[in-house]
């Protein structure tokens, strides 16, 4: 048991408001904004409409370094009335496009709301074209419609349909650390750094860089997630015979010292030795957080539901920054995941699951806020009426997790207030 | 099924919700999935929209599928009423739930809600997000100037004298490609020519300005995307006649001034003899020499397309070499258009077609959307934005207008600004081995002058790798001197001149290239 779940259990479950309305939430499908560039060889072929191709695009921004690795198939009325067969038109969509990209390794076909609607198999669909273009590329499928994933959920179905597929530890293996979630690569080196140093290993990352390395999995396996949302690929996971190392999560110092905690627990390392190991790093991170608490202690704090990172943010800001939380929605609440951060929250906290975005507001408005985490459709109209926000999907775009990057959180609630502060106009 | 790696325009709902953001009391309830609230950032992010647009969504979810999502629709209806008490309301269905077919419109009209409720079929699969915004203009318009029509066959009644034409001003919609600014300039151009402005819409009308369209004399058309299905129906009920002519350029401008004096019965000559654009002399003045002949590609929503044709060969003194629209609703105009420049045109919704067409055509000068830019920048051409889709970029702070006398001076600097100034040009070609010109020097007036652009000729992205492999395919050789002289052509021709003069090679036969064959293609291939 983690030190932060010691802290206080007995405590009885904090009240959650369940809300049903209209979510203000992007789908699953966005999540292959960030995962296409996280595995290097890999592309995600949306299946669906134009709406589809129309969401990752704009969540994408038009802002475009390099050919993206994602293409959205859009089903057409010729699919639709079955004038076509839209199995062989998918298999020559995939055509066009590995010749195009014959760099691929990995493909994903991701389902929308329509592929879903119509019942389109994508499973059968992948297992087709993997045998056709195996040994070269690996189809596999994972759905990323709004009518069954928000937001981050499609990251967990990626990793999910990933499963499956990873090789199986030798019988005899060793015990190995699998660190789940896609974090951004300067995060995975210095993660990769402290295991080592505190002698925790072998350690694993998914998803991985490339998909020609994915890590090895058996009941050896302990995994420890770096997301909040990773529901469905932890029970894949276990169907593997992998355990989970509970945890709260690597956000804040406080956050990423009981996660590594976790880890060395796990492995039966000596506790000076985790000491020595995490000692600089705490040392830092709190040293460079002490600069924001003055711009932040007792600033109110109000979270629309977005990505599911709410909680572990909420609990990182106040009790590193000392913010109040006035309320913390979270589109989902996976109450086994986030035990650990459920008891380190304080105790009055206001906890809200699901959405009715119009009600939600009237409470804001009403609470008046310090400060505002929202996704991007509600942001500016909330400045404009005088509210401070901060936009969430940055959370998502930014290194945020470790000690290193303790500072840089702080600094993206904090710059939106030190912003508000110096403009005269 | 067609691959699409970034689309022109959204889905039709996108279009509704242009019409619906744009106007006041309006609200639009759309059954859709939740992901598909994402369309309201590009109105609050792109556009820096103070307001949510006023779209309720039903978000419904698979546990709902099995069970009423019909019922979930008109909870939504009646709260969003209740809430937020709109003049008229829109409600439909987006691709998802089109596939489940709750309709909308009868379970909108089964609330018996007090305001008039528009029912759109926009078919998802079939349409786009251009075709949407003009039906829902369309039915707006019928749906609230509908009951104030006079009988069929009645004759309009001719305007007092004294009193002056009013018009209407149609087609400005929200995430328009500068509707915001080109309002104002025409208006104040109509007003300068003597004509009242009666409604302005949709952007800032109410449904109870709709209501009142028929008062007009005449219709201003802006934007034949979006408003010339509702003009022809006002032109049918109300017996109003529709001006035509774009006014985006000083030749169009001009046309759309003598246009609107004709149908409104007032003296062009005028505004026409104080018009103030700079941009006629500009384009004389003799330091504009060096944009004779530019090589143009052009590509955007037709008007804007067409448009910038125009200005292009008869303002600037450029030439189009391509000219294309993703607007196939208007592939005829355009297609004509293409014939006055003798170009092949290009209709076509894929971006990857596009890129294949920049890269054949080698232009100078790229006209597009955001979509070229990108195309552009990637085979370092020079590129100025002329239509939608939009970008934060393109709400700009200052007055921009695209149309009118001062739209003509924006377009001048806009277009030229991305260019070599012509003196550069030709010291970069003089003295190519100046230690202080390199191949990566950008235009000195531009932010960028001194990062690295990537040049055309070694940009490696898929398609131009295709492109390009055409003619690497056979092996001709370049000779070491004449390698050395094409360093000497500055790099923005650099990459045409080694294609030019491979092509010329193949054609002679020829194994390897020297000085000669390099001049040799020059001569053959002029500028
Ligand atoms: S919510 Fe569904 S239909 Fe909408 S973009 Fe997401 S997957 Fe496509």
């Amino acid at each position: 048991m983690s030190a932060a779940a010691a802290l206080d259990t007995a405590r009885p479950a904090l009240p959650v408001l369940q809300e049903k309305g209209q979510r203000e939430v992007f789908c699953g499908l966005t999540g292959i904004v960030w995962l296409h560039r996280k595995i290097q060889d890999s592309f995600f072929l949306v299946v669906g409409s134009r709406t589809c191709a129309h969401l990752i695009q704009s969540a994408a921004g038009v802002m475009i370094f390099a050919e993206p690795r994602f293409a959205t198939a859009i089903i057409d009325e010729r699919d639709l009335a079955g004038l076509a067969d839209m199995n062989d038109e998918l298999d020559q969509v995939v055509d066009r496009l590995i010749a195009r990209r014959p760099d691929i390794r990995l493909l994903f076909l991701v389902g929308s709301c329509p592929s879903e609607v119509i019942k389109l198999d994508l499973s059968r669909a992948a297992s087709r074209l993997s045998r056709r273009f195996s040994p070269a590329v690996r189809v596999l499928n994972y759905s990323g419609s709004g009518i069954e994933t928000t937001f981050t959920q499609g990251e967990d179905a990626c990793l999910a349909s990933l499963v499956p597929i990873l090789p199986a530890e030798a019988p005899n293996a060793a015990k190995s650390l699998l660190v789940v979630g896609a974090l951004a690569e300067v995060v995975e080196d210095q993660m990769a750094r402290m295991f080592e140093i505190m002698g925790v290993g072998p350690v694993r990352f998914l998803p991985p860089r490339r998909a020609t390395d994915l890590p090895a999995i058996g009941p050896g396996t302990r995994y420890l997630l770096a997301q909040p949302f990773l529901a469905d690929t932890a029970r894949a996971l276990e169907a593997r015979g992998a355990s989970r190392i509970a945890a709260p999560f690597p956000l804040g110092e406080e956050g990423t010292t009981l996660w590594l905690q976790a880890a060395a627990h796990a492995w039966g390392i000596d506790p000076d030795r985790f000491q020595a190991a995490t000692a600089i790093g705490r040392e830092r991170a709190r040293q460079a957080l002490a600069r924001y608490t003055g711009r932040l202690t007792g600033r109110r704090v109000f979270f629309f539901p977005d990505s599911q990172l709410e909680i572990p943010l909420a609990r990182f800001l106040a009790r590193e920054l000392s913010m109040e939380l006035v309320e913390v929605g979270t589109p989902y609440l996976h109450r086994q995941h986030l035990a650990d951060e459920l008891a380190m929250l304080p105790p009055d906290t206001r906890l809200s699951e699901g959405q009715h975005v119009d009600r939600q507001l009237d409470r804001c408005r009403a609470e008046k806020p310090d400060l505002v985490v929202c996704g991007l459709g509600l942001a500016n109209p909330l400045e404009a009426e005088g509210l401070t926000t901060k936009w969430s999907i940055e959370l998502l775009f930014t290194p945020i997790q470790g000690y290193e990057q303790a500072a840089d959180l702080a600094e993206l609630f904090a710059r939106p207030l030190v912003r508000r502060a110096r403009l005269e106009v | 099924m067609k691959l699409t790696v970034w689309t022109y325009e959204g889905p039709p709902h996108v279009g509704a919700m242009r019409i619906a953001t744009a106007m006041e009391g309006v609200h639009y309830v759309l059954h859709a999935p939740q992901g598909d609230t994402y369309a309201d950032l590009l109105f609050t992010m792109i556009e820096r929209a103070s307001k949510r647009p006023p779209v309720t969504y039903t978000t419904f979810q698979a546990r709902d599928l099995g069970g009423d999502t019909a019922e979930l629709f008109k909870t939504s209806a009646q709260e969003a009423f209740d809430r937020f008490q709109p003049q008229a309301m829109l409600v439909g269905a987006s691709c998802t739930a089109e596939l489940i077919q709750d309709d909308p419109g009868g379970l909108a009209r089964a609330l018996g809600l007090p305001v008039p409720v528009v029912a759109l079929e926009l078919p998802s699969y079939q349409r786009k997000e251009n075709w949407g915004a003009a039906e829902t203009f369309y039915q707006l318009v019928r749906a609230m100037a509908g009951p104030s029509a006079p009988p069929p066959g009645s004759q309009r009644p001719a305007r007092q004298p004294g009193i002056r034409a009013r018009c209407n001003v149609l087609g400005p919609a929200a995430l328009g490609f500068r509707h915001r600014d080109d309002v104002r300039e025409i208006t104040s151009l109509l007003n300068r020519m003597g004509i009242d402005i009666n409604v302005v819409a949709p952007l800032g009308a109410t449904p109870a300005d709709l209501a009142r369209l028929g008062d007009a004399d005449f219709n201003v058309v802006l934007y034949p995307e979006i408003a010339s299905q509702a003009a022809a129906w006002l032109q049918r009920m109300f017996g109003q006649p529709m001006v035509k002519t774009v006014p985006i350029g000083v030749g169009a401008t001009r046309d759309f001034v003598r246009e609107v004096a004709e149908i409104a019965g007032v003296d062009p000559t005028g505004i026409l003899s104080a018009e103030t654009s700079r941009l006629p002399w500009y384009s004389r003045s003799v330091d504009s020499n060096y944009l004779t002949g530019k090589r143009v590609f052009i590509f955007g929503d037709a008007t804007h397309a067409i448009a910038a044709a125009r200005i292009a060969t008869q303002e600037l003194g450029f030439t189009v070499v391509g000219l294309g629209t993703y607007s196939r609703e208007f592939a005829r105009e355009l297609r004509e258009a293409a014939k006055l420049y003798d170009v092949e045109p290009l209709i076509t919704d894929d971006y990857l077609e596009v890129e294949e067409h920049v890269v054949r055509l080698q232009p100078e000068l790229v006209l597009g959307t955001q979509m070229e830019r990108h195309i552009a920048k990637r085979l370092s051409v020079p590129c100025a934005v002329i239509s939608a889709p939009v970008h934060v970029q393109d709400f700009p702070a200052r007055y921009s207008p695209q149309m009118g006398f001062e739209g003509a001076n924006v377009i001048f600097d806009t277009w030229v600004h991305p260019l070599m100034m012509g003196l550069e040009e030709h010291l970069l070609t003089m003295f190519r081995d100046d230690f202080e010109f390199n191949d990566d020097e950008a235009p000195s007036h531009l932010h960028n002058a001194g990062a690295a652009p990537m040049r055309a000729e070694e940009t490696v992205v898929p398609a131009v790798a295709e492109a390009a492999a055409l003619t690497t395919d056979r092996p001709v050789l370049w000779a070491q001197e004449a390698e050395r002289e094409l360093k000497k052509i500055p790099f923005f021709v650099r990459g045409k001149a080694r294609r030019n003069t491979e092509r010329f090679a193949e054609q002679a036969g020829l194994n390897t290239i020297t000085i000669e064959t390099l001049y040799d293609a020059k001569a053959h291939f002029g500028r």
